[in-house]
């Protein structure tokens, strides 16, 4: 019986109010758009309210005494596997709790600004339908208890993703950037599918708390060899290397993550959602999830590595630089932003790599806020700049969905900008905020103390170890290095973008003229209230994970110890040690992101550069080499390696190798043969029953000549006849094998040849004497 | 055995027969009527097999509903018929997907009315005794008689190279059965009897033994007659032919039904019967299952035709099914036996939705189409959805099917590691061609006069009336799995439990 009053259920309902919107708006809602508006609103509403409370509740801030610990939820039976019931439910634990504060939060805020942003295009019934079902298959995935219901809601967001960013379908370039997401994700999934089946065979469950909370079973799990490789790794690592293949799948990490950059092609509050609130931080709290798992017989903090762990150091790291590099060459407002999330994906992966649990988490957290305040801040940039375009124009009323393709004009070309600072400030304010936090600007971003976190636990872990006699330790100290380097990047392009978008003077029409409407326009009000809520916490919320030796500030805000990292850390059996405070990882997060900004501002700000003008990093590198910019700015020219090593290879394979040669060729081949053999064969049977008669003249022969006959009568030299004729052959031959074999007695093989033979007569006739059949 | 009285299952099984004698004497030109009639006729067997499954214990591993009258007591031939967890979904499944062909055709068929129904409703008489048969030779009956109304469907009513797919689906499957009959003719002999349980039961305590090699041989006859009907790769190339001439009908029961006959037959004789030869066959079959996956991906891939398309993905569902199956394994079984239940639902959709743009434009070709979604917007939803459900995507049926026949093959005894990694494969794989087969046709712009002027054709009632219910289960199947699977739990247990043993022998050594 379900109490309805038990705290145990309340988690079943969060995901559940967008769900039924998803439902109520494709059924009955899509032909009014206000109430359509009503339904997905009061939806997310009902939904962030939800999780608020359980959120406060699971902290001990209020409706409770907190989670101290102990998870809470409850399921229910959902396959009868024979042996094994598999149960499906929810839980709550610390680290669904912080998810359940991001998620919910920005999920609504999207939720407001689309309504802004989609408010004139066609089908925008059907955009929120599709948002409320992210919402909901999102809200399923960080509520799930177990390894299945996560991936359903991981697949149905891959659903999502696939239908919105291909949402303007008629456009070429966006159907194909929505098939290319699904089918990249795909794939990964695909492996992780293959990890979910074998952690199910190995424990009989996929539910978290019995796996995750059972260090016997884990240790277990670390010291069988797995299935494949003979032994070189055990069965959690192969289970852990194909979960992590479904994150750098999911959360777009090198070698996967080309399907993010053009996931643009979607309306940009599809990329927030994108961006943020769901898909890709859904791979990295999978892994979180999964830490237990994955680290299964190695201890990072030890020294101690296993082959999942590797993987997403250095995945994580390489793409963390890797994207970084590109993201500087980037003239496209939401490519530099898309660049930066797979940048930041790297840092999260890479730092549960070295075993930094809650700093990942912690920075999952801060980057959902201040990504998807980036992301809606440059859809509203986006936004001025149609106004703008079109007001420089006098084109009338333009459709929402006009296609960069129709027009030579690009809005979302920084090139195209400039100067828009005095016309959105309010854009401009809180996009610094966001701004601020990405590059992890010290002290008052929250991307400074969670970037800094990870420094300093690669730091403790890599370097600052150095006085004891340990090795191993180099993933750790690799990491600090790249993310370092990364880090300053990332200072230079987020300043870089913001220099070209907002200062100096518009470099065109378009951009002098921009902006959202004024400042009583719903459109400029539902579109800009968001960002300013996420602007303030992209500016403070960090505070919450402040190391309690931190000068000054470390007393004031965690005087009993990283609230962040003890709460969160709570959902490991173990508790994840607590790291001393070093200065080192501080000064270099200082030096790189001050660093970082100060380039950014030398070469763009200062002076912003003017229309028509190179950028003047591509004027540097160009002095080195002309081929560096070039490959930065085409991404390294991956996508057209893909194409040529994989898509058009299989393409071959598909069309002319499988399809035109084996099966038209060969295997239909074979069968035409032996129709034609059996013609060949009839010819024969008609000389020697000719012989027969003319030999003998009684009875037998007699009933034979009447076959021979029937045969003179089927030699009509059409396919179909000789294909018959081919199959009698081939009964014969093998009807006589196989008695010989079985020693069934020969009446019964006349019998089975009588019955045949009356069948195909019948046929025969019924076939003759249809005229409608002969062709 | 004694006889029995007539149960549910005999009444079920001849309500269609019943129907189509109705039909016989109605006159020719009141073809409303017979049209009325007919699908009255399936909706009444529907609401029988619902009894049924009222009826139905799904505790009980052993047949139910159970008819048994002797018929040629001197060669232990008799009228047996009844349904166990193994059979009953699938039952099920006829006569649920029955109305939609009959509702498809109601306006696609306009010559020989009275002929065609009359055949539909024999087919569907054959198709449920072959899923209730409990005698080898009653169920040879069955099997052959499902042949003969299905050639006429494509022969008579189907496209431009009709005879030479109708001749080639008769002669392929025919030549597959011989052996069997063979077969079944040995065991009779050998066994005393052709009552299906009675022989299980002989085998499985020891009074019914082959002698050495025997076992292996009537294992592939059975096997051949029902690899050609699943069709198990290589022996697939009627099923483009017979899919693409067939009329939508045709396709939607050959796909939906026809197959699983085969793959039925494997659970239902060749692992009961023949245990051991089972095990042993095991890898060489899920081999085949598995390139079948992939070739039939591939092969899907390069088609222009819509059809050709859903027709070759459905040797690579049934890939799957075989897999799950010779995994050997409760959940791989049980996971193949609701993805016969799924490939019905998803892929006779598919084949109805094709039907439904043919009848409109005359075309099945990919190129022709494009933007579809825009003019047809409900018909371009309801497409997706059957999709993705084809696909697999996590919500609807096709993925519990598939994710438990994973699980199963995963956890198998006698398949390794490499052919649960290779099915995988066939997931991407299917997520491609489908994908394309949607984008392909319902979006990009709308650049041809003759897709625009398909607004003035929205879906008539009986299109609807054909998919909604196919939509319902798509998501009941998909969210709601449990009471699915309790219906078959039982009876698979027991089969598993049975081979078992020489799973465990072959594992061992």
């Amino acid at each position: 019986m379900i109490e309805w009053t038990n705290a145990n259920y309340l988690p079943w309902l969060i995901p559940v109010p967008p769900l039924i919107a998803f439902v109520l708006i494709v059924l009955v809602t899509n032909r009014s758009w206000w109430v359509t508006v009503f339904t997905a609103l009061a939806a997310s509403v009902l939904s962030w309210g939800l999780a608020t409370a359980v959120f406060l509740r699971s902290a001990g801030l209020a409706f409770g005494p907190g989670l101290a610990g102990a998870a809470f939820g409850s399921s229910a039976p959902w396959l009868d596997l024979g042996q094994t019931q598999f149960m499906m439910g929810v839980m709550v634990d610390p680290l669904t709790t912080v998810m359940l504060f991001m998620v919910p939060l920005a999920i609504l805020t999207i939720f407001i600004y689309s309504i802004g942003y989609i408010s004139h295009d066609p089908r925008r019934e059907r955009f929120l339908a599709y948002m409320s079902l992210f919402a909901g298959a999102m809200l399923t995935l960080v509520v799930a208890d177990n390894l299945l219901l996560l991936f359903i809601g991981w697949e149905v967001m891959g659903f999502c993703s696939y239908s919105l960013i291909g949402f303007w379908y008629e456009k070429p370039s966006a159907y194909r950037a929505g098939v290319k997401a699904f089918m990249t994700t795909r794939v990964a999934d695909v492996i992780m599918l293959l990890g979910v089946a074998y952690l199910f065979a190995e424990a009989g469950t996929l539910d978290f708390r019995t796996i995750l909370l059972d260090p016997a079973f884990l240790e277990k799990l670390a010291s069988t060899p797995a299935l494949i490789f003979g032994g070189a790794i055990s069965a959690a690592g192969l289970i852990g290397v194909f979960l992590v293949a479904g994150t750098i799948g999911k959360s777009a990490q090198f070698p996967l993550h080309v399907w993010l950059p053009d996931a643009m092609e979607g309306p940009t509050p599809v990329s927030a959602m994108i961006h943020a609130a769901a898909m890709v931080s859904a791979g990295v709290y999978m892994i979180i999830r999964m830490y237990p798992l994955l680290s299964a017989g190695a201890h990072p903090h030890e020294g101690v590595y296993n082959a999942p762990l590797l993987l997403m150091t250095y995945v994580g790291g390489f793409t963390a630089l890797f994207a970084a590099v590109i993201a500087i060459a980037q003239n496209d407002i939401k490519r530099v932003l898309a660049y930066s999330t797979i940048s930041q994906l790297g840092f999260m992966v890479g730092a549960l790599g070295i075993g930094a649990y809650t700093a990942a988490a912690f920075h999952l957290i801060m980057h959902g806020i201040f990504k998807a305040l980036l992301f809606m801040g440059s859809g509203a940039v986006i936004h001025a700049m149609e106004h703008g375009e079109h007001h420089a124009h006098e084109h009338g009323r333009h459709p929402h969905n006009t296609f960069a393709g129709d027009a030579p004009f690009d809005p979302q070309d920084m090139r195209n900008m400039g100067g828009l600072r005095q016309r959105i400030p309010v854009t401009f304010y809180t996009f610094v905020a966001g701004a601020m936090a990405l590059a992890g600007f010290p002290i008052i971003s929250a991307g400074f103390w969670s970037k800094d976190e990870i420094f300093s636990e690669a730091w403790h872990l890599g370097l600052g170890v150095l006085g004891g006699a340990n090795t191993g330790y180099g993933p750790a100290i690799f990491l600090f290095i790249v993310l370092a380097v990364a880090a300053f990047l990332t200072a230079l392009y987020t300043t870089r973008q913001v220099a070209m978008t907002f200062i100096g003077e518009p470099r065109t029409e378009a951009a002098a003229e921009a902006g959202l409407g004024g400042p009583s326009s719903m459109v400029s009000v539902l579109m800009q209230a968001p960002l300013i809520v996420l602007g303030v916490l992209a500016l403070v919320l960090g505070f919450i994970g402040v190391h309690p030796d931190f000068p000054l500030l470390g007393g004031l805000f965690s005087a009993q110890g990283n609230p962040f990292h003890s709460f969160v850390g709570g959902t490991l059996v173990e508790h994840p040690p607590a790291i001393p405070f070093y200065w080192v990882p501080l000064l270099t997060s200082l030096v790189v992101a001050l660093g970082g900004i100060f380039v950014g501002y030398w070469l763009y700000w200062r002076k912003p550069v003017p229309a028509g003008q190179a950028d003047p990093i591509q004027v540097s590198l160009d002095r080195i080499s002309p081929y560096l910019y070039t490959w930065m700015r085409n991404k390294f020219y991956l996508d057209e390696l893909y194409d040529r090593a994989l898509v058009k290879p299989s393409m071959w394979v598909s069309e002319t190798l499988v399809s035109a040669i084996l099966d038209q060729g060969i295997i239909d081949g074979i069968l035409h043969a032996i129709a034609r053999a059996a013609s060949w064969l009839g010819e024969l049977f008609k000389r020697f029953n000719r012989v027969m008669i003319d030999g003998v003249g009684d009875g037998i022969p007699m009933a034979i000549g009447a076959f021979g006959r029937w045969f003179r009568n089927i030699q009509t030299g059409n396919v179909q006849q000789y294909l018959m004729m081919a199959i009698i052959a081939t009964l014969v031959i093998g009807l006589s094998v196989s008695a010989l074999i079985v020693r069934v007695n020969t009446g019964v093989i006349l019998l089975v040849l009588g019955v045949l033979v009356v069948i195909i007569i019948v046929l025969n006739l019924i076939g003759r004497a249809w005229g409608g059949m002969a062709e | 055995m004694e006889n029995t009285g007539i149960s549910l299952t005999t009444l079920t099984l001849f309500v269609p027969l019943i129907g189509m004698l109705v039909l016989l004497f109605i006159p020719r030109s009141q073809e409303h009527t017979i049209r009325w009639v007919s699908l009255a006729t399936t909706v009444i067997t529907f609401v029988m097999t619902l009894l049924m499954l009222a009826a139905f214990n799904s505790g009980d591993p052993d047949l139910q509903l159970v008819t048994y009258m002797s018929w040629i007591p001197q060669w232990g031939i008799s009228y047996y018929v009844g349904v166990d967890g193994l059979s009953i979904l699938l039952v099920l499944m006829t006569s649920f997907i029955m109305p939609s062909a009959i509702l498809v055709s109601w306006k696609s068929i306009k010559e020989r009315v009275k002929l065609y129904y009359a055949f539909m409703l024999l087919l569907q008489w054959a198709m449920i005794g072959v899923f209730v048969a409990q005698d080898l030779f009653l169920f040879y009956i069955f099997w052959e008689v499902t042949l003969i109304p299905m050639y006429f469907l494509i022969g008579i009513w189907g496209a431009e190279n009709r005879v030479y797919a109708a001749v080639k689906f008769f002669l392929y499957t025919m030549a597959g059965s011989i052996l069997m009959l063979l077969a079944i003719l040995f065991l009779g002999n050998e066994g005393g009897t052709f009552a299906v349980p009675q022989l299980v039961e002989a085998v499985r305590n020891g009074t019914l033994q082959y002698a050495p090699g025997i076992e292996m041989l009537l294992f592939v006859g059975f096997a051949i007659a029902f690899a050609i009907k699943v069709p198990v790769w290589p022996l697939h190339s009627w099923l483009p032919d017979a899919h693409v001439q067939a009329p939508t009908a045709g396709s939607v029961i050959l796909a939906g039904i026809l197959l699983k006959m085969g793959t039925y037959g494997f659970v239902r004789f060749n692992l009961p019967l023949f245990p051991q030869a089972s095990v042993e066959a095991a890898p060489v079959v899920a081999l085949l299952a598995v390139i079948g996956i992939l070739y039939g991906a591939w092969v899907s891939y390069a088609q222009d035709d819509a059809k050709k398309l859903v027709a070759y993905s459905s040797v690579s569902h049934l890939g799957f099914v075989m897999l799950g199956i010779f995994a050997l394994t409760a959940a791989g079984i049980q996971g193949g036996i609701l993805q016969m239940v799924n490939h019905g639902i998803s892929t006779g959709a598919l084949f109805i939705l094709v039907g439904i743009l043919y009848e409109r434009r005359h075309t099945k070709a990919l190129a022709a189409f494009g933007g579809i979604w825009k003019v047809l917007p409900v018909f371009g939803g309801l497409s997706l959805i059957f999709v993705l459900s084809s696909m697999g995507l996590p919500g609807l049926n096709g993925f519990v099917g598939e994710f438990t026949i994973l699980l199963g093959a995963m956890g198998s005894d006698v398949l390794s590691f490499f052919f649960t990694f290779f099915a995988t494969l066939g997931v991407i794989m299917a997520a491609i061609y489908l994908l394309y087969l949607f984008q392909k046709i319902f979006m990009g712009p709308v650049d041809k006069p003759e897709n625009e002027a398909l607004k003035d054709q929205p879906l008539t009632w009986q299109e609807y009336a054909a998919l909604i219910p196919l939509l319902i289960l798509v998501f009941w199947i998909g969210l709601q799995p449990a009471g699915w699977f309790a219906q078959m739990s039982a009876s698979v247990s027991q089969l598993v439990a049975q081979i078992g043993p020489y799973v465990q022998l072959a594992a061992g050594g």
